[in-house]
């Protein structure tokens, strides 16, 4: 739940090691992570530094090969795809940078989806995907469909989906990425007002406008973590 | 998922990809087609065969008289066995099984004479049990010889349908007068047109009957030509066989064990092989059938492979947000199951239409093809056959790309584009 406390990310030597046969990458070499609640944290780094890959096992869309990972509270590490399923579903939210929605569903079709896999009932569902398309300003796009909205709108659509079933964490993957300065801004402020809401933000980017804005920064270079900014944990 | 959120993609990509979605369920269409008027065609040629063999008559033994080959109680090799005309009616009351028993004459190139028409025919004398027992139904308007014309020994005639039509054309004969050896015979009936597949003595369409008594006062005769025997079970035509041959030998003095003193024909037996020659021509065509619908199953697992490959993004996306393996299986499978379901339904329709207007065709009764092949039926079996081998078709065509699908690893399909 947001707005609460304590530590909502507790990762301790997670290692990823890529195996193509061949060859081994060490795509993560032991990072040391603890996220408070209510935090908002941007994640920075190179190319090729480790930082999809470390938002793929934050976000339980993949597992760590080595290292513990609580989230929540919860060991996830080495859990049954059902429940890493279960976990995406009701509390992470991802927000990409190519917005990953359904091209050809609407609007309310996409925010729905995470309500559809919870099992919540049409006539909920639809109240809420309403609600959450007007709460990021797109009350009156309801009915179109993706592919006929402007980049900025297509990520609104994408956080009123990760905001869908009041998730305890948002990781963004350079969400303002492909989208223009204007728009890009916007964004930002929509997290920012999330976050001042309670909501728990990671982003992980490029931009360098983004850091100034968040609480926290966390650098990552070479699948290693070094922080500075003033982030206390 | 929600079906209707499932319906409305599945439409969407068949309105993308109209010509390949087009293809795959006219494969199907073609397959169930195939496999459906294989099934009915085998299915209305049993049927006709049936009422072909039922022409000759259901579940009935002819039985004649036969040479000894077994020396029997001091008498010698060779004897021959002549059937005299009490012993249908001794069969009958000494074996409960059989229900009816007809001892029948004939006669070949009897001379019919109406008006100025003469005609060289087979005249044959025959009991009331014959109308059961040989099928000699009459048609309207008419009668089949009975009790009474046995007991007066009437001059009455039933004539066979062609025979009638050779000496009556299309007029009504029912109480005109046929001449049989300078004797005026009143007709009382003629056979509806049938089929008829097996014979011992010639189609009975051809025949003119008289009453048994009535033959045996003209033409003298001492011995049935043979007789038919009805049974009630077809299980018991063997037994019944047995004890025809222990009465008939016990009378005429001949070893039960004798083959040769009576010859039979079991039809019983015959319909036995001939249900399972049938059987086994269905199976065949059926499987040739479910060969082609096979191959127009491995072109809807094909299509959904590359179906499950063009959503990848969609499946990372919804596996992102919280779908479980079994979410995006189930898509999958439902699909196929959709796909397989819209050609089969359409294929079953077609299918349906053309045995329908098949049937219109008229089927004279000459023993030509359409006769045989004229009447392709739609069996609820055959509805069932292949409503199941559509549905294992579509499982299988479903189950397998599914599985990939519900496989995908969701960080690698969210970057695949």
């Amino acid at each position: 739940m947001p707005n609460g406390n304590g530590t909502i990310i507790n990762m301790q030597g997670i290692h990823k090691v890529y195996d193509t046969g061949k060859v081994k990458v060490d795509a993560l070499k032991g990072i040391d992570l603890k996220i408070q609640r209510g935090t908002f944290a941007a994640i920075i780094g190179p190319s090729g530094s480790g930082k999809s890959t470390l938002m793929n096992i934050l976000g339980c869309l993949d597992v760590p090969t080595d290292g513990v990972y609580e989230f929540n509270g919860e060991r996830v590490d080495g859990l049954h795809h059902n429940r890493l399923a279960e976990i995406r579903n009701e509390q992470v939210g991802f927000v990409f940078q190519n917005f990953n929605l359904l091209p050809y569903a609407t609007a309310l079709e996409n925010v729905e989806l995470p309500l559809i896999f919870k099992g919540v009932p049409t006539k909920k569902r639809r109240e809420r995907a309403v609600e959450l398309l007007e709460k990021v300003g797109l009350g009156e796009r309801v009915s179109h469909l993706a592919i006929e909205l402007s980049g900025g709108e297509m990520q609104r659509v994408s956080i009123a989906r990760a905001l869908a079933n009041n998730p305890s964490l948002i990781l963004a993957d350079e969400p303002t990425g492909n989208l223009d300065t204007k728009s890009g801004r916007a964004i930002i402020e929509l997290f920012e007002e999330l976050w001042q809401k309670g909501h728990t933000i990671l982003i992980i980017t490029h931009d360098p406008n983004i850091p100034q804005r968040t609480e926290r920064v966390i650098h990552i270079k070479d699948g290693q973590l070094t922080e500075n900014g003033n982030g206390a944990h | 998922m929600r079906i209707w959120h499932f319906l409305k993609y599945y439409l969407h990509d068949l309105r993308k990809q109209k010509k390949r979605a087009g293809l795959t369920v006219l494969a199907l269409v073609w397959g169930t087609f195939s496999i459906l008027m294989l099934l009915a065609f085998g299915e209305g040629l049993t049927r006709q065969l049936d009422k072909a063999r039922l022409g000759l008559g259901d579940n009935i033994m002819i039985v004649w008289g036969g040479q000894t080959s077994i020396t029997h109680q001091g008498l010698p090799r060779g004897r021959k066995i002549w059937m005299r005309p009490d012993d249908d009616k001794l069969l009958e009351r000494l074996i409960p099984e059989i229900k009816h028993a007809g001892g029948e004459y004939h006669r070949w190139g009897v001379d019919l004479i109406r008006g100025k028409t003469v005609l060289s025919q087979h005249v044959t004398g025959i009991p009331p049990s014959f109308e059961e027992m040989r099928t000699h139904y009459p048609s309207a308007g008419g009668r089949m010889i009975n009790q009474a014309d046995l007991d007066m020994r009437r001059r009455v005639m039933y004539l066979g349908y062609e025979l009638k039509q050779k000496l009556f054309g299309d007029e009504d004969p029912v109480g005109r007068l046929v001449e049989l050896r300078g004797i005026p015979f009143t007709v009382i009936g003629y056979g509806q047109d049938k089929m008829q597949m097996g014979m011992y003595s010639g189609p009975d369409v051809d025949k003119a009957s008289i009453p048994v008594t009535t033959f045996k006062a003209i033409f003298g005769d001492q011995y049935f030509d043979n007789m038919v025997i009805q049974v009630y079970n077809t299980d018991q035509s063997e037994y019944v066989k047995r004890r025809v041959y222990e009465v008939l030998g016990a009378k005429y003095k001949f070893s039960p064990d004798d083959e040769d003193a009576l010859g039979i024909w079991d039809t019983v037996e015959g319909m036995k092989q001939f249900n399972a020659m049938m059987l086994g021509i269905q199976i065949f065509l059926g499987i040739v059938g479910g060969m082609t619908l096979l191959i127009a199953g491995v072109g809807v697992a094909n299509i959904m492979y590359v179906v499950v490959k063009e959503r990848t993004r969609e499946i990372g996306i919804k596996m992102a947000t919280g779908a479980k393996r079994r979410h995006i299986m189930n898509q999958f499978m439902l699909e196929a199951l959709l796909v397989c379901f819209t050609g089969g339904a359409a294929g079953i329709l077609i299918s349906a239409l053309a045995c329908y207007l098949l049937g219109l065709i008229p089927v004279n009764s000459g023993n030509d093809a359409m006769n045989w092949l004229g009447r392709p039926t739609i069996s609820t079996t055959i509805g069932v056959i292949v409503a199941s081998i559509l549905a294992v078709i579509g499982i299988f065509s479903g189950l397998f790309p599914a599985r990939k699908a519900a496989g995908t690893n969701p960080v690698e399909s969210l970057r695949y584009e």
